[in-house]
């Protein structure tokens, strides 16, 4: 069977790198995935240089500044296919914290020269810049999940990439639910699988690292943690990790905001 | 019905126990049974007596579970453990079959063969596996994966000590007295200094296995012993389903306001479903590597409580959480019956324990049973 090799771009706004690095990650599939697209423009990687159309480009982080608001446009334009992957990327990432905050404020705080720094007052997903084709969620994200994606878009097929809970992963494994038999907050029930439900696995709450999951029952989860004695500044920190923005863990942390 | 008169009995110690172990290990098995990990009694793989969970027990509440001491050094002195023995015959993945040439024919998931010898199975439980024998093996289409590990099982029954916080097979006529299904069923007498253990066979190969071992006739003080056991778990047993007949119930009151009430709480997790032991859905999916060369289809659990569970050409036929909590509980209680007979639900309270927000189904039915002609809701599907 012969095809000819897709042209692949990595993209990268303001982020940790941690989602590129998951591809560099793949270290037995990469032979594998440099046979089947070609790796065109991936600075982390290459020193391939922005040239024409890309048949998929892989976009990492989200839009902080307004020369990246800008460049975000030109990628679209030179995208067959875009696919967001992490959640600074398809939700503004922890950084969109910021949102919450006074961003001269932080600046003021962080730089000697403030008046040098260009930047929005908002950390925000791609998706609310330029259309997206699909969304890969995680932080960062999985490298299976990511290869899933890649060979699903060469074979024209849907990726298997679940949008229920993190607690069907977790009872799959064979994890002791945390919640219930220690008593530790988790955010599984409302959080979109992906992980494989790492953290519950050692014994740790979900930190919700993949976003909300396809119909999160927020205010339900909140009261049954509030009535184990979760106080109202813990649970709306609770809901403010790497998907703050996300309007479900937004909302919902609003509601208990003072 | 097991009968004591026809069927061999014998009394044993926790020698031998150990001695059972290792005589099916010996014999081939692979022994699974309960043991303490994170903070819970699970079932995993038995190599010795001290796998066991011995002097433990669980305290189960509604969504609440804790591993507590005991005061005997009773080997058998819980209820149920998080997940049952679903997952060993029926596992949240199953390879169907694999393709290495695209061009190439498909070719299919060997059955198992490593034989599988339970250990601690309760009433309820065997009740369940009972149910998915149906399902898997009762219609049409045979399930080979299913109907090789089953055909190797060798079931080592335990009747309840206590009844856990959320069990109620008393009110679903399944417990708490081991009845069929097992090769051999322990009853763990606690009365004296150290532990003794009644072993009753329900098969020819349980005799086979019970011959080996250390062990003194039963009397009829220890047959009295056991008997009595079994008359104060079931004593013992606070919940209960609601008398009546809940499948007419349910099948009436499609449009109850519970279902909105539920659904508020509910968080379409799916936890319920995973950890039931007759739930038995699944998803295909097939997948292909990178080089577009490999292929593999697999089975998963999957959950009625999930979007993609009911997608067909335009969307999720159950969108809400209202109409998924209803499919559960209407399926389980009322068109479970229809399809195979019997209840969906054999009262082991482990969707109870373990709902991170702690929806309890007997509650449910019984709110809807307690106005049934309560005003209908929206009369939507979904
Ligand atoms: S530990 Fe968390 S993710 Fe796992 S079942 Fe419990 S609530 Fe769900
Ligand atoms: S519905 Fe709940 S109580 Fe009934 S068998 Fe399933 S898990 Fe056990
Ligand atoms: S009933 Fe409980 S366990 Fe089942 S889906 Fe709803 S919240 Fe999850």
């Amino acid at each position: 069977m012969t095809r000819q090799r897709p042209r692949l771009a990595v993209w990268k706004f303001a982020s940790c790198d941690g989602c590129q690095l998951s591809l560099l990650d793949c270290e037995d599939e990469l032979l594998a995935v440099a046979g089947a697209v070609e790796i065109a423009y991936f600075p982390e990687a290459t020193r391939g240089t922005v040239r024409g159309i890309y048949d998929v480009s892989l976009v990492e982080g989200s839009i902080t500044t307004p020369h990246d608001a800008a460049r975000i446009l030109d990628v679209r334009r030179r995208s067959r296919q875009l696919i967001t992957i992490g959640a600074c990327a398809t939700a503004g990432g922890i950084q969109a914290l910021r949102n919450l905050a006074d961003v001269r404020e932080y600046t003021a705080i962080v730089y000697a020269r403030p008046d040098y720094i260009q930047t929005l007052a908002t950390s925000t997903p791609i998706a609310e810049h330029v259309s997206v084709d699909f969304e890969l969620r995680g932080c960062p994200i999985n490298k299976r999940q990511l290869l899933e994606v890649l060979a699903a878009l060469l074979a024209h097929r849907r990726p298997v990439t679940p949008a229920h809970s993190v607690c069907m992963e977790c009872k799959a494994r064979g994890n002791v639910c945390v919640m219930v038999a220690q008593g530790t907050p988790c955010l599984g029930p409302v959080t979109h699988a992906g992980c494989g439900a790492i953290c519950p696995a050692y014994a740790r709450g979900c930190y919700g690292c993949f976003g909300p999951m396809e119909m999160p029952n927020a205010p339900s989860l909140s009261e049954h943690l509030a009535a184990l004695g979760m106080d109202r500044a813990t649970l709306a920190r609770f809901w403010r990790g790497f998907n703050a923005h996300a309007a479900p863990f937004r909302e919902e942390a609003h509601c208990h905001d003072d | 019905m097991i009968n004591a008169l026809s069927m061999p009995c014998a009394v044993v110690t926790a020698v031998g126990v150990g001695a059972l172990i290792a005589a099916l290990r010996r014999d081939g098995y692979r022994v699974i049974g309960p043991t303490l990990r994170d903070q819970a009694i699970v079932v995993d793989t038995i190599r010795t007596l001290d796998d066991l969970p011995r002097g433990w027990t669980d305290h189960q509440e509604v969504a609440g579970y804790r591993l507590q001491r005991r005061d005997d050094a009773a080997l058998f002195g819980y209820a149920l453990g998080p997940q049952g023995w679903k997952r060993l015959l029926h596992p949240p993945v199953q390879p169907l079959w694999q393709m290495a040439d695209a061009a190439g024919e498909p070719a299919a998931s060997p059955p198992e063969t490593e034989r599988l010898a339970f250990l601690g199975v309760r009433a309820c439980e065997l009740r369940a596996i009972a149910i998915q024998d149906r399902v898997f093996l009762g219609g049409a289409a045979r399930d080979p994966h299913y109907a090789a590990r089953r055909a190797g099982l060798f079931v080592i029954a335990v009747n309840c000590g206590t009844a856990g916080g959320n069990c109620f097979c008393v009110s679903m006529a399944s417990g708490p007295r081991v009845e069929s299904g097992f090769d051999l069923v322990l009853t763990e007498l606690l009365d004296e200094a150290t532990p003794r253990y009644l072993v009753e066979c329900g098969s020819d190969n349980g005799a086979k296995f019970l011959a080996t071992l250390p062990k003194r006739a039963a009397e009829e003080t220890d047959l009295a012993a056991a008997r009595a056991i079994s008359e104060a778990t079931r004593a013992s047993m606070r919940r209960a389903m609601p008398a009546g007949d809940h499948a007419a119930l349910l099948r009436a009151n499609p449009t109850h306001p519970r279902w909105d009430e539920v659904a508020r709480r509910c968080l379409t997790c799916g936890n319920c479903t995973a950890v039931c032991p007759t739930c038995f859905c699944t998803a295909i999916s097939d997948q292909s590597d990178i080089t577009g060369r490999n292929m593999a289809r697999e089975r998963r659990w999957d959950s009625c409580f999930t979007s993609e569970f009911s997608f067909i050409h335009g969307g999720s036929v159950r969108s809400s959480g209202r109409s998924r909590y209803r499919q559960w509980l209407t399926h389980k209680l009322s068109t479970w019956v229809d399809q195979f007979g019997s209840s969906g639900c054999v009262g082991c309270g482990r969707c109870i324990t373990w709902c991170p927000v702690g929806i309890d189904l007997t509650e449910e039915v019984r709110a809807i049973a307690a106005n049934p002609t309560a005003e209908e809701s929206r009369d939507d599907n979904a």
